[in-house]
C-alpha cells in the first residue's frame, strides 16, 4: 500500500475542492491519505456554526473575516462578491458534483487523516472545539514523517 | 462467490471509484462486481483503478453514453 500526502494551504474553494477530490479518489484507490491543513486551509475544517470561545480582539477579527467552514469558502478566481461562487456552486449541484463538505465527509468515512497545523492555529486564533470532529492536532514534523512514507506531496 | 452491481449512472469524479472501492472492500475473493457508469473519464480510471488495487477487469463497454464494467475481486 502506498500514501499520499496533501498540504491544504489556500482557503478558496475552487482549490479545496481540487484537494478533497484527489484525496477522495487516492483513497478509493486503496492509499493512505494525510491532508495538512495550513494558513488559509485551516478554514475549510472549521465547523459551520459559531462557538462560543476565548479570544482576544485580534483572535475575533481574524475569525470573523474568514470563512467559517467548508460551505463558505469563495472561489479564487471570478468570485463577483459571491454571486460567482454561487453560481458555480448551482451549476455543480446542477451536475451532481460532491460539494466540498460532502468531499470532507466521504474522505474521513474512507479514512483520509485530517491534520490541522497547530501554528496556524495559534496564529489564527482558531481554537480546537472549531473544527470539525476528527481533525488531529499536529505540527510540521507529524507532517513530514506523513510525507517521508508517501510518494506523491502536493502543495495546494 | 457473488455478484454485486452498482449502479453509478449520474455521479461525478471520484464518486464511481469511491462506490466501487467501498464494494470491492466488502466482497471476497472471487466475487464479480458489475458497475454502470455515465461519467465519461471512468472508462480509462477503471484500467488504472484495477492495476493499482489488483483486480481484475473482466470486461469494459460504452453504449449509449453509459459505461458497463465488470470487476472480478482478486
Amino acid at each position: 500500500m502506498s500514501s499520499k500526502t496533501i498540504i491544504m494551504f489556500s482557503g478558496d474553494l475552487d482549490k479545496a475542492m481540487a484537494s478533497l477530490i484527489i484525496a477522495n479518489g487516492a483513497a478509493a484507490m486503496g492509499d493512505d491519505v494525510t491532508i495538512f491543513f495550513t494558513f488559509w486551509g485551516l478554514n475549510v475544517l472549521r465547523k459551520a456554526q459559531k462557538i462560543k470561545v476565548k479570544k482576544d480582539f485580534m483572535e475575533k477579527m481574524f475569525g470573523a473575516m474568514m470563512p467559517r467552514g467548508a460551505g463558505k469558502l469563495r472561489l479564487s478566481k471570478m468570485n463577483f462578491g459571491g454571486a460567482g461562487t454561487g453560481m458555480m456552486k448551482s451549476i455543480m449541484k446542477k451536475k451532481n458534483v460532491s460539494s466540498l463538505p460532502a468531499l470532507l465527509e466521504s474522505a474521513q468515512a474512507m479514512g483520509v487523516k485530517l491534520i490541522a497545523c497547530t501554528m496556524s492555529m495559534d496564529v489564527m486564533g482558531i481554537k480546537q472545539e472549531e473544527l470539525i470532529q476528527g481533525v488531529e492536532l499536529a505540527g510540521v514534523a507529524t507532517y513530514l514523517g506523513e510525507a517521508d512514507n508517501a510518494n506523491v506531496n502536493l502543495f495546494i | 462467490m457473488a455478484d454485486k452491481h452498482i449502479n453509478a449512472r449520474g455521479l461525478q469524479c471520484p464518486g464511481p471509484i469511491v462506490e466501487l472501492f467501498k464494494v470491492a472492500k466488502a466482497a471476497e475473493a472471487g466475487d464479480m462486481i458489475h458497475i454502470e457508469v455515465t461519467d465519461c473519464g471512468f472508462g480509462k480510471d477503471i484500467n488504472a483503478w484495477c492495476k493499482k488495487t489488483g483486480n481484475e477487469l473482466v470486461s469494459l463497454e460504452e453504449t449509449e453514453g453509459v459505461i458497463k464494467a465488470c470487476i472480478k475481486k482478486c
